[in-house]
């Protein structure tokens, strides 16, 4: 958890990186899709960056074997989901990770969860906010359709007061602190 | 101490720092863009009749309080021809070919272990006094003496009551050694950045500071229990108390004019609201409905309206709400990001964050209320929370700049600009305060 609350670049990368394995998609580079079309960014620049120091392509390769291992009920590795520019709908690419996190907590009715809301640095702070728990609102709403009992979750936002990228200056950049994360 | 006076035709490039004499938390000033149609005026050092060297340079202050406002240009010290500190002494021609329009001169003495302060106010073109006066002080109290003459001079000159007396409150966040922390702190300065102090110190994050019209209290945010939480805290006694817990946001915290209630966003009913806190009766009125965003609320001047930020047309505008029938109307419509808007004290205009339609940039905007007519007052690129001055005539708000975040005030006909960086850490979240005296 910690690692995800303030996660490093490449800590992102290699998650990125898996998630990259395991869907195959460019979906799921955490992308704006009201600046950028979809051909701007590929997830592959992520996981290159990843695969560069040799730790962290190890990392990534083991996090994939854990994520082949994994069955159902175990908690599943993607913790963070990622929305657009100032959007709290949650992006087709996802379903299969909130399902798994959905499944997660059905099947352990003691676990609990606090889904944490994050924007980017841009717009006013309270307008953020308000996005921020929007998207924790949103992945909580998708969770109960799921059957999630709502005392297994809160929705906590902090707005743009905790992002990954500090004075984020890319679209990517941007992007990354736009996103849900899951704190167990 | 680096001080260079503006030169009338030169917009850019104006550096002046007024070294701290406090603590590091002061803020230095940085005047960005100067003004061309300033007035002219002379302030004469202020003559010492006393032991030992006094704290402050009053005349000083003054130029730098009233060059600030983009009104006035102090002519520089190095040009004074005479040092005049009585009436007797003021020969009219010498300011006139100095191209000053308005002289101020004054003195001060000790006695009995208090300062008198003797100033006078002169009008070159009409040869004529116009004000005059003696206030006295003790020796710590020479600055708020000097930001109270600066006030009593620029009401002289413009009509209009000067802000030098008035407070800032803002937060700065500090990332501690090589780690992924941070320490929050409440501050509170001088209007100029000056005689800064802590009064409150969080490892979570503080926001959306709020003076009660009084000038007695602040609301906030507060993380410190890991959610949201609005606080009201005690300028002079520190004292302070919780007073919102709901579940989900506790946000954007709003005195009254006649600081009774407090307008606030919530979202313990589903989707951010704004609501009114009746503060005596601890009552609270919901005003939206709408199951998009509501938030940041700012009341008129005459407390029948609030306006607030919603993201019911899909991305964020402003509307204005009439309390009394429940009224809601949309009055941004230029531009694809309009939010946090705060009223003029006269109600003509509000101040918000802008982006044009397919721009970057977030500014600091002016949105008149009558006439929808749209003003863009600032062009770095990620501004936040206007703030404006008790008299209209400034706006303070936070920037990024070289990957710091600083304080910025503009003018609100945009003529000055000036900066307030701290030395250490992020500067964000100012709130100018109301009139103190």
């Amino acid at each position: 958890m910690d690692l995800m609350k303030y996660s490093k670049p490449f800590a992102l990368a290699a998650i990125l990186a898996l998630v990259a394995g395991c869907g195959g998609g460019a979906a799921t580079q955490p992308g704006d899709e009201d600046e950028v079309t979809a051909d701007e960014v590929h997830v592959s620049d992520d996981a290159e960056a990843a695969a560069a120091g040799d730790e962290d392509a190890a990392r990534a390769e083991a996090m994939e074997d854990e994520a082949a291992a994994r069955d159902a009920v175990q908690r599943p590795e993607v913790m963070t989901i990622y929305f657009d520019f100032d959007k709290s709908n949650i992006r087709s690419e996802f379903y299969d990770d909130l399902n798994a996190h959905a499944a997660y907590l059905q099947a352990n009715p003691d676990a609990r969860v606090v889904l944490e809301g994050h924007t980017d640095e841009r717009g006013t702070r309270e307008y953020n906010m308000a996005l921020g728990e929007r998207r924790g609102n949103s992945v909580q709403r998708y969770l109960s359709l799921q059957g999630v009992s709502g005392d297994q979750m809160e929705v906590v936002s902090y707005g743009e007061e905790r992002p990954v990228v500090r004075n984020a200056q890319t679209r990517e950049d941007h992007a990354k602190n736009r996103r849900v994360e899951f704190i167990y | 101490m680096i001080f260079k006076f503006l030169k009338p035709v030169h917009l850019l490039l104006l550096i002046l720092l007024l070294v701290s004499l406090q603590a590091h938390a002061n803020l230095t000033i940085r005047i960005t863009q100067g003004s061309d149609q300033a007035t002219p005026i002379a302030v004469v050092p202020f003559a010492w009749q006393g032991s030992g060297a006094l704290p402050e340079d009053v005349g000083r202050i003054l130029a730098d309080n009233l060059e600030r406002t983009g009104l006035f240009a102090p002519v520089p010290r190095e040009n004074l021809v005479s040092l005049p500190s009585r009436g007797s002494e003021v020969i009219y021609r010498d300011w006139r070919l100095l191209n000053a329009n308005y002289l101020v001169i004054g003195s001060i003495q000790e006695q009995d272990g208090r300062l008198r302060i003797a100033y006078e106010l002169f009008d070159v073109i009409s040869q004529e006094r116009i004000l005059g006066e003696t206030v006295t002080a003790r020796p710590e109290q020479l600055r708020s003496r000097a930001h109270f003459i600066s006030d009593r001079i620029y009401e002289k000159l413009t009509d209009q009551k000067g802000i030098f007396s008035t407070r800032l409150a803002y937060v700065t966040a500090e990332q501690l050694d090589g780690r992924a922390e941070y320490r929050y702190r409440l501050h509170i300065s001088d209007a100029d950045g000056q005689r800064s102090r802590t009064i409150l110190t969080s490892r979570e994050p503080i926001l959306s500071p709020d003076w009660s019209p009084d000038g007695s209290k602040l609301a906030y945010v507060s993380f410190e229990r890991g959610r949201p939480a609005i606080f009201i805290q005690e300028v002079a006694t520190g004292e302070r108390y919780q007073l919102t817990n709901f579940r989900g946001l506790n946000s954007s915290p709003a005195w009254s004019p006649d600081g009774t209630r407090l307008a606030m966003t919530l979202s313990r009913d589903g989707s951010p609201e704004i609501y009114i806190y009746h503060l005596e009766q601890r009552r609270l009125t919901r005003v939206t409905h709408h199951y998009a965003i509501d938030t940041e609320p700012s009341w008129s001047p005459d407390g029948k309206n609030l306006i607030f930020t919603s993201s019911r047309s899909g991305g964020p505008q402003i509307y204005k709400v009439n309390l009394q029938s429940g009224q809601i109307k949309r009055v941004s419509f230029e531009g694809n990001y309009n939010a946090r808007a705060r009223y003029s004290p006269d109600g003509s205009e509000v101040f918000m964050i802008h982006r044009e339609s397919g721009g970057g940039l977030f500014s600091v905007a002016a949105l008149n209320m009558e006439t929808g007519r749209l003003r863009t007052l600032t062009t770095s690129p990620l501004d936040e929370s206007p703030s404006v001055a008790p008299n209209g005539s400034m706006v303070v708000y936070a920037l990024m700049q070289d990957d710091q975040g600083i304080l910025g005030v503009v003018s609100t006909d945009g003529r000055i600009r000036y900066e307030l960086p701290a030395e250490r850490g992020d500067v964000r979240e100012p709130a100018w305060s109301p009139f103190l005296n």
